[in-house]
């Protein structure tokens, strides 16, 4: 029973770490059909930006919560710089912007080593986020748990902002189509370059939440950019729920095959799963009825 | 009013319309009639900023709108209706709408209603998602969506095609109603001959991507017109 509640825990914990990453693309590529390889690069931002947080406000606590915040702005800010400089250049040569947004990738992490140093930096998690909680006899890291409602929260806040503002509804109706909300006096260029701020922005949230999980280096977000998009793919391209779903059933199907065979073979099954998975429902797990293609 | 003058547009290397002159009447019906492939929706894209002008201006009350994009000319005053019933199929219906009044600021309740008083179908179908809606219902939605806007010049393309007759008659009733008691000018492709030319007070006939035919509308004009496209 033990083991079965400590895998379960494990895999939602894994999921939701999974979530984070994938939220802000789950707008960038799942609303706006960007494929950019740099947002692994701006959670690495946010992870730095806990890091350099840290150095002005010594009370871990404080510097987490201001770094929560800061790690949106610098997310946001060098996705919208990358926005206008290059992708909005290129919203209709997919293949260009991956290629492009892989450079800038790269770039991004020749500026942290040569900013921060190529060894791991760490960040130190506050005291009230040390120890564990005991759930259902199994002691579960307090830091999981926080990265678990930081996830949650940050869903919310999306859907809510996706759902119920005028923001939101810019930025739905400009996916949906262009032109017609060009037409209906929507500035698509302003709601793109938005959206994109709020995307990267969260990225930098993700990367926040991952220095308390481990050290902070400049590939810290790359592990996570494939399995962000396998989230976002497995969803249902566009459709936030489908991430969340998508997002924890990885997680736990992850930690359930790491706890049956081993940590790579874990992974050859994932892919299996999910490669079987988009043979049968290529539209991902949440697709929208629509009686007409507008 | 709106004005196209020498306008020329095109896609890639092809040339779809060539050098055409338009004038909207101010406060009234203005009829663009032609077979398809004519160049109208073409023409009508180039007018809102959908595609660029090559060469020529296109003008609102006066001001070379030419070069600007679509939602700036929006905002001045021109409304667009596409063609094939487009909305926001993903939206409810109160949320395409709302879309539109978000950027109208308090004018936009106020707008809203007068909107759903002009098709008041509407109102029982706004909790609906407008991609589940009939042709003719997300027709009326995509009129008043762009009355929300304030226009004062309402681009309307093909408004009842493949759409079922009471609903046509709807429209049709609604687009008297706005020009006579709104002010508005209305800029009107329609394929149903005799009803834009019962409508309007100028006409144009399309052939080619050319102006081939212009005149005062009226519905004693429709034999010599149909004679002219060859109906």
């Amino acid at each position: 029973m033990d083991a079965l509640v400590s895998q379960l825990f494990a895999g939602l914990s894994l999921g939701s770490v999974l979530l984070l990453a994938a939220l802000g693309l789950a707008l960038t590529f799942g609303q706006m059909g960007v494929i950019n390889m740099a947002h692994g690069e701006f959670m690495m931002a946010g992870a730095y930006t806990a890091f350099v947080v840290q150095k002005v406000i010594a009370d871990a606590g404080v510097s987490l919560l201001v770094s929560l915040v800061i790690g949106f702005l610098v997310g946001g800010l060098l996705g919208l710089i990358l926005e206008i400089t290059l992708i909005s250049r290129m919203y209709t040569r997919p293949l260009d912007t991956l290629l492009v947004t892989f450079g800038v990738a790269l770039v991004l992490q020749q500026l942290a080593r040569d900013v921060f140093g190529a060894p791991n930096v760490d960040v130190r998690a506050p005291a009230w986020l040390s120890g564990a909680v005991p759930i259902l006899g199994v002691g579960i890291p307090r830091t999981r748990l926080f990265i678990l409602a930081l996830a949650i929260v940050c869903v919310v806040a999306l859907a809510l902002l996706l759902k119920l503002s005028p923001l939101g509804r810019r930025i739905r109706a400009t996916v949906q189509n262009r032109d017609l909300a060009e037409t209906s006096g929507i500035s698509t260029r302003a709601t793109d370059r938005l959206t994109f701020f709020i995307g990267s922005g969260v990225a930098g949230v993700a990367g926040v939440a991952l220095t308390l999980l481990g050290s902070v280096g400049p590939t810290v977000g790359t592990n996570y950019i494939v399995d962000a998009f396998l989230v976002v793919v497995v969803g249902g391209i566009g459709q936030l729920k489908g991430a969340v779903i998508a997002a924890f059933g990885l997680g736990l199907l992850s930690a359930g095959f790491e706890y049956s065979t081993t940590a790579s073979l874990a992974k050859v099954l994932l892919f299996v799963v999910i490669v079987a998975f988009l043979q049968v429902r290529p539209q991902g797990l949440v697709s929208v009825r629509t009686r007409s293609l507008a | 009013m709106l004005e196209l003058t020498g306008v020329h547009v095109g896609y890639g290397r092809t040339s779809v319309v060539h050098g055409v002159d338009i004038a909207v009447a101010d406060g009234g019906v203005t009829a663009i009639m032609g077979h398809n492939g004519a160049g109208k929706t073409t023409l009508l894209r180039a007018a809102v900023g959908l595609l660029p002008v090559r060469s020529g201006r296109v003008t609102l009350f006066g001001e070379d709108v030419s070069r600007l994009r679509p939602h700036q000319r929006v905002r001045r005053g021109l409304a667009y209706v596409p063609q094939g019933q487009q909305s926001f199929g993903q939206l409810t219906a109160r949320e395409n709408l709302q879309l539109v009044a978000d950027g109208a600021g308090s004018a936009g309740a106020a707008r809203m209603d007068d909107a759903l008083d002009l098709f008041p179908a509407l109102r029982d179908l706004l909790g609906r998602r407008a991609g589940l809606l009939s042709g003719g219902q997300r027709q009326q939605l995509a009129i008043a969506r762009a009355l929300l806007t304030g226009p004062r010049v309402l681009i309307l393309d093909e408004p009842t095609e493949g759409i079922q007759p009471s609903v046509v008659q709807e429209i049709e009733d609604a687009i008297g109603t706005l020009t006579r008691t709104g002010g508005l000018s209305v800029l009107l492709v329609e394929q149903h001959v005799g009803f834009a030319l019962a409508a309007a007070g100028q006409y144009y006939v399309l052939e080619s991507g050319r102006v081939t035919r212009s005149g005062a509308g009226g519905a004693d004009q429709e034999a010599d017109v149909r004679a002219a496209m060859a109906l």
